[in-house]
């Protein structure tokens, strides 16, 4: 049995003459859909696999396919001869595009068998003197594979082929199968003391050596420290920080990446001429004093970056942008020890880095070093740790999953810094680029991967660009709501028996019924103070209050009025204590529906206005022709239930307008908190943060009666019935009944529907029509078909729960976008609008 | 929806003789079934002095949406007016109930049908596109004696003011055949709105009803315009086949501007199109370009290599398109010009590269806190090499004497600057960017206020 070792993920060339049996080993050792064999593509394109004249298109074609592949991550065998150095430098340079290894098994079987095999396949036209000329080839590319490129060569000979068994090794990087929970720690140059008290806060005990010094650090719940390299230089006691880094990583307690301090550390250790500046002067003379054994091979075995926790945490010093991320190759290690640099030098003749991190848009975390800023900020789910603790700044970890940010300040300033230390540069990470909302786009939501259509983007952008607040306060928008069932009870179309028997079938045994308010749906952002936190954008507003599609219900001023009365109430409620937050984002109703609908509900009127005229005209006409004795007594019939039902349709319009004068009569009904991060309790909790709203400023706030009951108890059926018909007789608009357990609940198949409406009887003739309920009418109408509605209300739902979720854990701003803006843009979607 | 017809007698004619016209019996109750609905005509008076016809039209509104599958058809789905107010659905009973009197024949009575009669016509609901002074511009000049009310929108929300709908009461001594083809035409002109499709063939249909009156109807041009649903080919062709009599009759749509005084929308383009070659680009991207007013003075100038109009609303880019006859261009002119869609808020890598961009008349349709965002795009992410923006100047709105005082030129302009302002702004984003700006304006110079526009040309300053 021989064994061949190839790293899992690798671009593996086959070498070897014509015959030697490279498609039969590739078959036997590979999944078909892993080989690209030269022959299949000359077939794939001139339906002949002996074309020569292909030849060129066929690998050019082939190429392209295995770059495909290897961008994807996926190992890649090339089956061709590869017996010329030219054929094989294209495959090593594909592999370095790639960052992948490049692999060579060679086949290195007698000339005289791969004749006598050619001989037999009857497609083989070519004479003898090719097998000869290709061997001769190989024989002369063997002893330069190496040179060539090549990470690892592999040379079969005819007796082992039989035998041969391959075995896939893991990169050193691919540290997938570690979960943690991990504490990343910054970079510590030399601050020893500042570690021990950051171990300390962070739950690590230390243990001594026999002379008493810290050579491991252990965390009772089995934490694991990473360090995100620069252990070494400027800082006081550089032999200490590693002695105890060694020892943790060593024990299993720690890892480490490499940063551009060991790396020029070890060169200069290697006896290799490098400048000594940037505090290695300092480090060199500290390990004259106090030297570290084994300082060398742990050094020389440092990675240059770590993927952890089943790919969802990379660690590297510079930071890694996502296409290196498990990748080998000398530009990957390059890019995670010293970044990517532009080419240009600042004012202070250091480097100038290219921002990377706000072009990332990876779902691994990156958590790196290497800049030294004054606070860590999160940018598109990387976060630096380098808080400048040698330069007298502080020293921070992270708690992975957490996400909390634990730091110790410097003991003093070590070290003087070249250049200041600056903030994070805030400003271009928050620039949206367009092509992260336009054309046709798939967006994975954590509840399915959702498509959205370039048309509907395209009309979106539209609206979004003209017309919606700053991305920045626009966390999210309301989901479209579906319908109950369409009901068979007489005279009804909805009714709550169909909408508690929905949820019912669909398991749940607990809803609430909230009374639907007839407004216009409203979303309140509101910040604790007008100094804003700093995801908001600093545009002198203090929050916002936008509609379904983003836009601002009114002027700046008015807003901030309104505003001002909702950050009063959460106050006097108590609730920024309690909730812990300084901003709150509060789904609503804004009441009445006459304060910003007044020209939808003109159009209503109108048509009301001229039935109200023609139908009495009519009857008039009817009446004096009745008097003449024509028997038109069945038209006289219809036209007068015409006029009261047009009559009602005009009262139940009329019950949603209230006069109102600035923000005098308007009001606020809100029924859910979404943030920060409360979007998955409950509807009992957030109704009653809504009554506490109430309590404290009622003339701000309307309440939203509500009733919760058992879907499945005839008793609250009737209740609910009950309750439902009182509402909508005394002019309600109806109800939404929503599982109690709240938005985030899941069935068998996924989320279920967030709420279903149930509409009054009057309130449908504004949306069907005055005479709906006619029973030709309403037959027809039963007909209605909701699974459209209902699908895009659950996809715009997971939109929003998305959304919400990127919000809570600091997501990156395009990231909460492009989840918003696919909401409005699934409204473009043609659905029945009655519904 | 109603319409009824009022014959008044005269010793030689009785009133009754209008059932004779309109070949229904007076004292029958006659119906029709239509696609969408079922009309009645029947006589609610007939007597020698005065007979009444009225066709009543009761409108199934479901069977309507059915009708029609486009847009129409999903609007018709809206809770809609089309059961209650006088449409092209009425006009469509009409020719159904009233075909041969609409022709002017008459077996019974042939001499009365060619003779003008004492009619009064009642429609008690109609829209009135334009209000019901456009009624009395429609039927007056064909001998009618028009008294049109609006009806109010809600009686008990008196506020909300009137609604599009008049009461309209006709009365003239006109011939039935003429005072029918009055109506077909005109009820669904004042309508503007009508419920099928319309094909070529409509052209015909006007020419028919209005053969005898509408080529000498000072309206002709609203009629044929709003009855031709607002097709300029058809409604073309329909006004070249009316004038064929008389050849000067057909007025010209606007008024040729006057030479002197050009318009500031051309001034305005003259003077970034100046602008523009004051840097010499040859790059050039028109961001916000609208219905591409610009982008055709940009075609037409051949220094101008490459040219992209960028615009957030699809349907502009379509007029566009259509406007400067995209796909009629001849390669190598089509070469030279690309339409995308951008929006200026948002980072667009299509838009690097250029020597100079335009934003004529855009800034001011961004919300001023969306600005930096513009700012971010333009300036610093596409940075061309030269920017020519302009904007309103508001101090000059007092010189517009129908503009209200504080308000805007356009609904929709977020903004309008003062000179200070706009150099303010302008001063900040050269600062900011690396941008050297310098101010013109553009138009009428006037000491105290300026000029209407204000124009900033940056130019990218070489070293950065």
């Amino acid at each position: 049995m021989t064994t061949l070792d190839i790293p899992e993920l690798s671009l593996v060339v086959l070498v070897g003459v014509s015959g030697s049996g490279k498609s039969t080993f590739a078959r036997r050792h590979f999944r078909p859909t892993q080989v690209l064999s030269s022959d299949a593509f000359r077939g794939l394109l001139a339906d002949d696999e002996n074309d020569q004249t292909i030849t060129k298109d066929a690998f050019e074609a082939l190429h392209y396919i295995a770059g495909k592949r290897l961008r994807g991550g996926r190992l890649t065998v090339v089956d061709a001869t590869n017996v010329q150095h030219h054929a094989r430098a294209e495959l090593v340079k594909l592999a370095r595009e790639h960052d992948v290894l490049p692999v060579a098994i060679v086949l290195d079987t007698p000339e005289a068998t791969c004749w006598e095999r050619t001989q037999e396949r009857p497609d083989r036209t070519f004479g003898r003197e090719v097998v000869r000329r290709q061997h001769r080839d190989l024989r002369r590319s063997l002893g330069s594979l190496g040179r060539e490129g090549f990470r690892k060569i592999h040379i079969v000979r005819p007796e082992q082929v039989e035998s041969i068994e391959l075995r896939y090794e893991k990169l050193f990087n691919d540290r997938r199968e570690l979960t943690g929970p991990f504490d990343l720690i910054g970079d510590v140059h030399g601050c020893f003391e500042e570690l021990l008290s950051l171990l300390a806060e962070l739950g690590y005990t230390v243990e001594r050596d026999e002379r008493g010094r810290v050579v491991n650090a252990v965390h009772a719940a089995g934490r694991i420290a990473v360090f995100v390299g620069d252990l070494v230089d400027r800082g006081p006691d550089s032999p200490a920080v590693l002695r105890l880094v060694m020892g943790m990583v060593a024990a299993g307690t720690a890892l480490c990446v490499a940063g551009n301090h060991e790396a020029k550390l070890l060169k200069k250790l290697q006896g290799r001429n490098v400048q000594v500046r940037h505090g290695l002067a300092e480090t060199l003379e500290q390990l004259d004093r106090d030297p570290v054994d084994g300082l060398e091979p742990f050094l020389t075995g440092l990675i240059s970056h770590y993927v952890l926790d089943e790919g969802r945490l990379v660690v590297a010093h510079a930071g890694l942008k996502e296409e290196y991320h498990g990748r080998a190759s000398g530009r990957v290690r390059s890019f995670a020890m010293f970044g990517d640099t532009t080419g240009e030098t600042d004012e202070y003749g250091l480097p100038v880095r290219y921002p990377w991190a706000q072009e990332y848009r990876g779902k691994a975390m990156v958590v790196y070093g290497h800049t030294p800023t004054i606070e860590p900020e999160w940018v598109n789910n990387t976060i630096c740790l380098d808080t400048g603790c040698v330069f007298g700044g502080k020293l921070t970890a992270l708690r992975y999953p957490e996400r909390q940010l634990v730091t110790v300040p410097a003991v003093r300033e070590h070290y003087a810094p070249a250049r200041p230390l600056a903030p994070a540069e805030p400003v271009v990470a928050r620039a949206l680029d367009l092509k992260s909302v336009t054309g046709r786009r798939h967006i994975e939501t954590g509840h399915g991967t959702m498509t959205v259509r370039a048309e509907h983007s395209a009309a979106a952008l539209e609206v979004m660009s003209r017309f919606a607040v700053d991305p920045r306060w626009l966390m999210w928008l309301p989901p479209t709501m579906a319908p109950a069932s369409t009901s068979t009870v007489d005279g009804y179309l909805e009714h709550p028996t169909a909408a508690l028997a929905d949820y019912a079938a669909a398991g749940i045994d607990r809803v609430v019924c909230e009374e639907k308010h007839m407004g216009s749906r409203a979303v309140v952002l509101v910040s604790k103070s007008a100094d804003v936190p700093s995801r908001f954008p600093e545009d002198g507003a203090s929050g916002a209050i936008y509609t379904r599609t983003g836009r601002s219900f009114f002027g700046p001023e008015m807003t901030e009025e309104l505003l001002a009365s909702v950050r009063t109430a959460v106050e006097s409620a108590g609730l920024w204590d309690e909730l812990g937050t300084d901003w709150l984002l509060l789904d609503c109703e804004l009441l009445p529906w006459s304060a910003k609908a007044d020209t939808l509900i003109q159009q209503y009127a109108a048509v009301g206005a001229a039935g109200r005229s023609v139908l009495p005209a009519a009857l008039s006409v009817l009446s004096s022709a009745a008097s003449r004795g024509l028997d038109i007594s069945a038209l006289q019939a219809r036209l007068a239930d015409g006029l009261s039902d047009v009559e009602a349709f005009t009262s139940a319009y009329r019950a949603y307008v209230r006069p109102t004068s600035g923000l005098d009569g308007v009001t606020l009904a809100p029924f859910a908190v979404l943030g920060p991060g409360f979007y998955d309790r409950d509807h009992g909790w957030h109704l009653s943060i809504a009554d506490r709203l109430v309590a404290a400023d009622p003339k701000t706030f309307t309440p939203t009666r509500r009733l919760v009951a058992d879907p499945k108890s005839p008793a609250d059926v009737a209740a609910v019935t009950d309750w439902w018909l009182s509402l909508t007789e005394s002019g309600g608009e109806g109800m939404v009944v929503k599982p109690y357990a709240g938005l985030t609940v899941t069935g068998e198949r996924g989320l279920h529907q967030p709420g279903l409406k149930c509409r009054g009887r009057e309130y449908l003739r504004i949306i069907y029509g005055p005479g709906y309920t006619e029973p030709t009418q309403l037959a027809r109408l039963r007909q209605r078909s909701l699974g459209r509605k209902r699908g895009l209300a659950l996809r715009e739902h997971a939109l929003g729960l998305a959304a919400l979720d990127a919000v809570a854990s600091d997501g990156p701003l395009w990231r909460v976008h492009e989840l918003v803006f696919a909401i409005l843009a699934s409204e473009s979607e043609p659905v029945d609008p009655r519904l | 929806m109603l319409l009824t017809i009022t014959m008044t007698g005269t010793p030689e004619t009785p009133g009754t003789d209008l059932g004779y016209l309109l070949v229904k019996h007076p004292d029958r109750v006659h119906r029709f079934d239509l696609p969408w609905g079922e009309a009645t005509v029947l006589f609610p008076e007939a007597t020698p002095q005065r007979c009444t016809a009225a066709l009543l039209l009761e409108v199934d509104p479901q069977a309507l949406a059915e009708t029609r599958k486009d847009a129409a058809g999903q609007l018709n789905r809206y809770v809609n007016d089309r059961a209650y107010a006088a449409s092209s659905l009425l006009v469509a009973a009409m020719n159904r109930a009233f075909r041969s009197a609409m022709r002017g024949s008459s077996k019974d009575r042939p001499e009365l049908a060619e003779t003008p009669v004492q009619l009064e016509i009642r429609v008690p609901v109609l829209r009135c596109k334009g209000g019901p002074a456009v009624a009395e511009r429609l039927f007056a000049p064909l001998g009618w004696v028009v008294e049109a009310s609006s009806i109010p929108l809600d009686e008990q929300l008196p506020e909300w003011g009137t609604s599009r709908y008049a009461d309209i009461r006709l009365t003239g001594r006109v011939r039935l055949a003429d005072a029918l083809n009055h109506l077909y035409v005109l009820l669904p002109v004042l309508d503007d709105a009508k419920h099928y499709w319309v094909a070529p063939d409509e052209i015909e249909k006007l020419l028919r009803a209005g053969d005898g009156w509408l080529a000498t109807h000072p309206e002709r041009a609203l009629i044929t315009r709003r009855y031709l649903v607002h097709s300029r080919a058809l409604t073309e062709r329909a006004l070249n086949q009316l004038a064929t009599d008389e050849p000067d009759s057909v007025e010209p749509e606007k008024e040729e501007p006057d030479e002197k005084r050009k318009p500031l929308n051309a001034v305005r383009r003259a003077a970034v199109l100046a602008a523009l070659a004051d840097t010499g680009a040859t790059k050039v991207l028109d961001l916000g370009c609208g219905p591409g007013a610009l982008i055709g003075d940009l075609l037409r100038d051949r220094r101008f290599t490459q040219i992209v109009g960028a615009d957030v609303s699809p349907a502009v880019l379509e007029i566009a398109a259509r406007r400067i006859r995209l796909d009629r261009l001849p390669d190598r002119q089509k070469a030279r010009i690309k339409l995308i869609q951008s929006a200026l808020t948002y980072r667009d890598d299509r838009l690097r590269g250029y020597d100079a961009a335009v934003l004529m008349e855009v800034i001011e349709h961004v919300d001023e806190a969306r600005l930096p965002a513009l700012e971010d795009a333009v300036f610093a992410h596409a940075q061309p090499g030269a920017v020519v923006v302009t904007t309103p100047n508001v101090e000059y709105n007092v010189r517009y004497e129908s503009l209200p005082e504080g308000s805007h030129r356009h609904g929709d302009h977020r903004f309008e600057w003062t000179r200070a302002q706009f150099a303010a702004w302008a001063g900040g984003v050269s600062a900011r960017h690396g941008y050297r700006v310098e101010f013109r304006g553009v138009g009428d110079d006037d000491p105290e206020v300026g000029t209407p526009t204000q124009l900033a040309l940056f130019t990218k300053e070489a070293n950065r």
